[in-house]
């Protein structure tokens, strides 16, 4: 299994093979059923119906109550196609049509999730437990151990965890812990209409989005690119990654994210480095000079 | 740079006031700690009693001011579930715990005279344990994926360490009578120069990454707090030289000063983080910048 997260060899004979998503956005046609599929499996309570007024996006990003999160971009930027456009490009004919003289306008949509970090900072610095890897190597919160310390919620480099205000607790994608238990695919992958989510082992999605890519690029795709699949990126690469049609920025996606325990050791040395120096300090003061 | 329509890509931190309140109140304690250790072995009673006294009662308001800030405060005891390296919130809950018992235990011997032998060993315990629980919350914020927290990793923790030096001198020396105070005066100074130096290598570190600690409120707390930091220590070092009457006042407004100046520096990080969490131009350019293009 490449790059699998190290806490999974604690269940020893009772690990899973890694699974996870493959979003293809080039194929997203921005329906939400996965948002819809999400809040009814996981009972994850209305918060708000608002619209952002920028754009169909009337989610605005992942938090406690949204754990899939479509985001919707509009736009004008002049972008080659070649010839023998594959029919599968639903993203293509939208912008084909639209196109006027400020250039082509074109949409662009993505279903965000929790990415399942292989090296997880909301993992690492959770400091009752409460979120664990699971043996298919998720990451996943334990709500009856979470108290709330909201430690996770700056950690990950994502911003995918929030608190839930009136219940105190953090709360974020199971990859539907529950369904994968019964041998069955998580509600928004089921309910996705196009195939854009798409669940399995995570060998095999990488195999299949690195061919897709190539399909992409030759139909002169060329903004197309996979995100978050590298297992040598600063998370050790996902167990959700995407392929994208802009940089990751444009869609709201950091375009490096960095598990910032990473650098623990930094940390911790310069800590007790300026221990030292506190106490050096504090005796040269004490003990030093007049009592 | 490109955004998706100037949304924020992390999530801002959810904790409130309480958790720079108790940035100040445990640094203040743990750098306490050593002058209650330091004080009773020269003999000083007068303020290793006092010093005592404030190691306590930082130590009963810390665990207040954090469970405070919790989700489920009924959850508290959670935090003791696990013991992670890799967590700077569990070391430091451990931390505390451990600290807490030996701040009773030396109260109770400079203050009630109780623990003659136990007390002395709490005391260089607490004494070690101290330094450690005044500068592990800066590895605690320094340890997420906010910029200008994450980026100062180097010198966040000599920031808390100067602020936690320069506020226990300035309690310790209000509340103790100017005659037995001379160690308390020394550390207030000592750490007020060295906050302002720490402050100064921190901002180069951060650069433009810096700019949340000065625009808007924020700027004005960072301006008011460096301010404070000098004035602070320089009516306290002033004091000597004074006369009579006014020797006291200049200590006092100082420490005052000074209390201040570390409680608002605190605060101030605390909301530069939140606002380089917000603006996404924090979190891409400088990755955009490492991948290229």
């Amino acid at each position: 299994m490449t790059g699998a997260p190290f806490e999974v060899r604690s269940y020893g004979g009772e690990a899973k093979p890694r699974v996870g998503f493959f979003t293809d956005t080039s194929v997203c046609i921005g329906c939400k059923a996965c948002e819809v599929a999400c809040k009814e499996w996981n009972h994850v309570p209305e918060d708000g119906l608002v619209h952002t007024g920028r754009s169909l996006d009337n989610s605005g990003g992942l938090g406690a109550d949204t754990w899939r999160h479509v985001a919707f971009v509009e736009q004008r930027k002049p972008v080659s196609i070649g010839d023998g456009l594959p029919d599968s490009l639903v993203q293509h004919t939208a912008r084909r049509e639209l196109a006027d003289d400020l250039g082509e306008l074109r949409w662009l949509m993505s279903s965000d999730v929790c990415k399942h970090c292989t090296h997880a900072a909301c993992l690492e610095v959770c400091p009752t437990g409460a979120l664990f890897r699971t043996e298919f190597g998720t990451v996943v919160v334990q709500e009856d151990v979470c108290n709330g310390c909201g430690y996770c919620v700056p950690a990950c480099p994502f911003g995918v965890l929030d608190r839930r205000e009136e219940d105190g607790r953090v709360w974020k994608c199971t990859l539907c812990y529950d369904r994968l238990g019964a041998a069955q695919e998580p509600a928004c992958a089921q309910a996705c209409p196009t195939d854009s989510i798409q669940f399995g082992e995570l060998d095999e999605l990488r195999e299949r989005a690195h061919e897709r890519v190539r399909e992409l690029q030759a139909a002169g795709e060329f903004g197309a690119q996979l995100y978050l699949d590298d297992p040598g990126d600063g998370i050790g690469g996902a167990g959700a990654f995407f392929l994208l049609l802009d940089d990751p920025e444009v869609y709201g996606l950091p375009p490096d994210p960095v598990d910032a325990t990473r650098d623990l050791g930094t940390t911790w040395r310069a800590t007790l480095a300026a221990a030292g120096a506190l106490l050096a300090g504090v005796a040269a003061c004490a003990l030093g000079g007049r009592r | 740079m490109s955004s998706y329509y100037g949304q924020p890509v992390l999530a801002q931190p959810v904790w409130t006031p309480e958790v720079p309140a108790y940035f100040f109140v445990g640094g203040l304690a743990g750098a306490t700690a050593p002058l209650t250790l330091a004080a009773s072995l020269r003999g000083n009673d007068a303020l290793a009693g006092r010093a005592a006294a404030i190691v306590l009662a930082g130590s009963v308001a810390s665990p207040a001011l954090l469970i405070s800030d919790l989700g489920r405060p009924g959850r508290f005891l959670n935090m003791l579930r696990m013991f992670k390296v890799t967590s700077p919130m569990s070391v430091g809950s451990w931390l505390l715990t451990a600290f807490g018992t030996t701040a009773a235990v030396s109260a109770g011997r400079e203050l009630l005279g109780l623990f003659p032998r136990g007390g002395r060993a709490a005391q260089s315990a607490g004494a070690l344990l101290g330094p450690l629980l005044s500068t592990y919350t800066a590895a605690l914020i320094a340890q997420t994926a906010v910029p200008a927290w994450h980026e100062a990793r180097r010198e966040l923790p000599f920031v808390f360490a100067a602020g936690s030096l320069s506020s226990a001198g300035a309690i310790a020396q209000l509340v103790t009578p100017y005659a037995h105070a001379a160690p308390a005066r020394r550390m207030a100074v000592a750490g007020a120069v060295a906050e302002l130096l720490a402050i100064r290598a921190m901002e180069r570190r951060l650069g433009a990454l810096g700019e949340p600690l000065h625009s808007g409120r924020v700027g004005i707390t960072t301006r008011a707090a460096k301010l404070l930091t000098g004035a602070g220590g320089a009516l306290v070092a002033a004091a000597p030289r004074a006369g009579g009457r006014r020797r006291s006042v200049l200590g006092k407004s100082g420490a005052a000063a000074l209390l201040g100046a570390a409680l608002l520096e605190r605060w101030t990080i605390l909301r530069a983080g939140i606002a380089s969490a917000a603006d996404p131009k924090y979190v891409v350019a400088p990755q955009r910048e490492r991948v290229g293009r």
